[in-house]
């Protein structure tokens, strides 16, 4: 598993460990069964709080992503991979329905729409 | 949760200065952070649950157990470090090990050889040899050579340069890697509690301000930079504290209260700390 974290991040350090441990059960880096690091070797080694990784994996065993294991440790749960990638999509529709309403008031079209997703998107811009 | 360490109501009355109602609890497993200025209290609070000091009320609880009438057993089990090391100054390391040996019945020789080779104490250095650095190395390898289940540091970082502050950090939080531990870490340098304490606890003038988890406080708190104009319109229950200068003013406000209209940058410890103490409040 890798985690790295940013302290001067304006998102919070939860969420910055739960992003990345989510992307990597998606990219299939982590795979179902495998055993996580205790929130304690987590904490340490991240030097943060065991109530900072312990948000984070209750955050992703109530989205399904790992199970704990009374006794035994944490894990990653066998996740419904395609519904999880229908979750992102929907809320990356959802980001994107409110750039294209912010465009259209502005007079934007679809075209210079495109253009700039792609910059964007290439990191470019 | 259940608590390693818990205060309910201390009091203690000296001429000038009074520790006033203190309560506070630290949940087995984690790491608390003690913060004041100089002479808030932490030096008395510590005493008073070693039982160093007479209270005046109120009652402590160490491993659930009270800290006067089984004093001798909850003491086998606390490891104490203060600001200055209480040896005497001609032995070297490797008499304190013989020393203590009978005076901790769960003194561990083996393992305290361990902890002098990790911390590349010199074991046949007298003690007035010692840097600082390495006399609290020292009261800290001996805290931990007993098998204690909650250590107490008292300022035991303050003074130390940034090298050795982070080799005790290390070693706190491999401490912490038993659940059934707990450490109490009083300190006014705010940036190592902000690295690994679990919770904060801040006294000012005798009284608890807060006792919270860390997250939960950098959370909450954020600072803005704005006019003395915008500062007036913001909801007055959200402005916790007020810096003002000559061209606008800075204040510690509570996020959540705040629209989005305003820039929230992150507040330290220290910020919420200076804040509290020193901003104006309204």
């Amino acid at each position: 598993m890798d985690c790295s974290i940013s302290h001067s991040s304006s998102q919070p350090i939860y969420e910055q460990i739960v992003s990345q441990i989510k992307s990597q059960i998606i990219a299939g880096k982590l795979k179902e069964g495998e055993a996580l690091p205790s929130i304690r070797v987590l904490a340490r080694e991240l030097r943060i709080s065991v109530i900072t990784t312990k948000r984070a994996y209750d955050e992703l065993e109530a989205q399904g992503l790992l199970r704990s294991v009374a006794g035994k440790g944490t894990f990653v749960a066998a996740a419904n991979l395609s519904l999880l990638r229908e979750e992102q999509l929907r809320q990356i529709e959802e980001l994107l329905q409110k750039a294209v309403d912010e465009a259209k008031v502005h007079g934007i079209s679809l075209e210079e729409m495109a253009r700039l997703l792609t910059f964007i998107y290439r990191g470019e811009s | 949760m259940d608590a390693i360490l818990r205060l309910s109501g201390l009091c203690k009355k000296y001429d000038g200065f009074s520790l006033d109602n203190v309560s506070f609890s630290l949940p087995y497993g984690c790491i608390m952070g003690f913060v004041g200025e100089n002479g808030a209290g932490k030096s008395t609070t510590i005493k008073a649950i070693l039982n160093l000091i007479r209270r005046d009320q109120g009652e402590i609880q160490v491993f659930g157990k009270d800290n006067i009438q089984e004093e001798l057993e909850i003491k086998e089990q606390i490891g104490v470090v203060f600001d200055s090391l209480n040896l005497p100054e001609m032995i070297r390391p490797l008499d304190v090990g013989r020393m203590m040996k009978s005076v901790y019945r769960q003194w561990d020789s083996a393992k305290y050889t361990q902890y002098l080779a990790q911390f590349q104490l010199p074991a046949k250095k007298l003690v007035k040899d010692l840097s600082r650095g390495m006399k609290m190395k020292l009261a800290i390898a001996v805290a931990l050579s007993h098998n204690a289940q909650l250590l107490l540091l008292d300022e035991a970082t303050s003074g130390l340069d940034p090298i050795v502050r982070d080799e005790i950090l290390d070693i706190l939080l491999e401490f912490i890697q038993d659940e059934s531990r707990g450490v109490l870490f009083s300190s006014h340098i705010t940036g190592d509690l902000e690295k690994i304490a679990d919770y904060v606890t801040f006294i000012h003038q005798g009284k608890i301000l807060l006792s919270e988890p860390k997250d939960l406080l950098l959370e909450k708190y954020g600072v803005i930079q704005c006019t003395k104009e915008e500062l007036a319109a913001l909801d007055k229950s959200a402005v916790v504290g007020v810096r003002r200068h000559q061209f606008g003013v800075e204040a510690l406000v509570e996020k959540k209260k705040i629209s989005g209209a305003h820039t929230v940058d992150k507040a330290s410890i220290e910020d919420i700390m200076l804040f509290i103490v020193r901003g104006e409040h309204q």
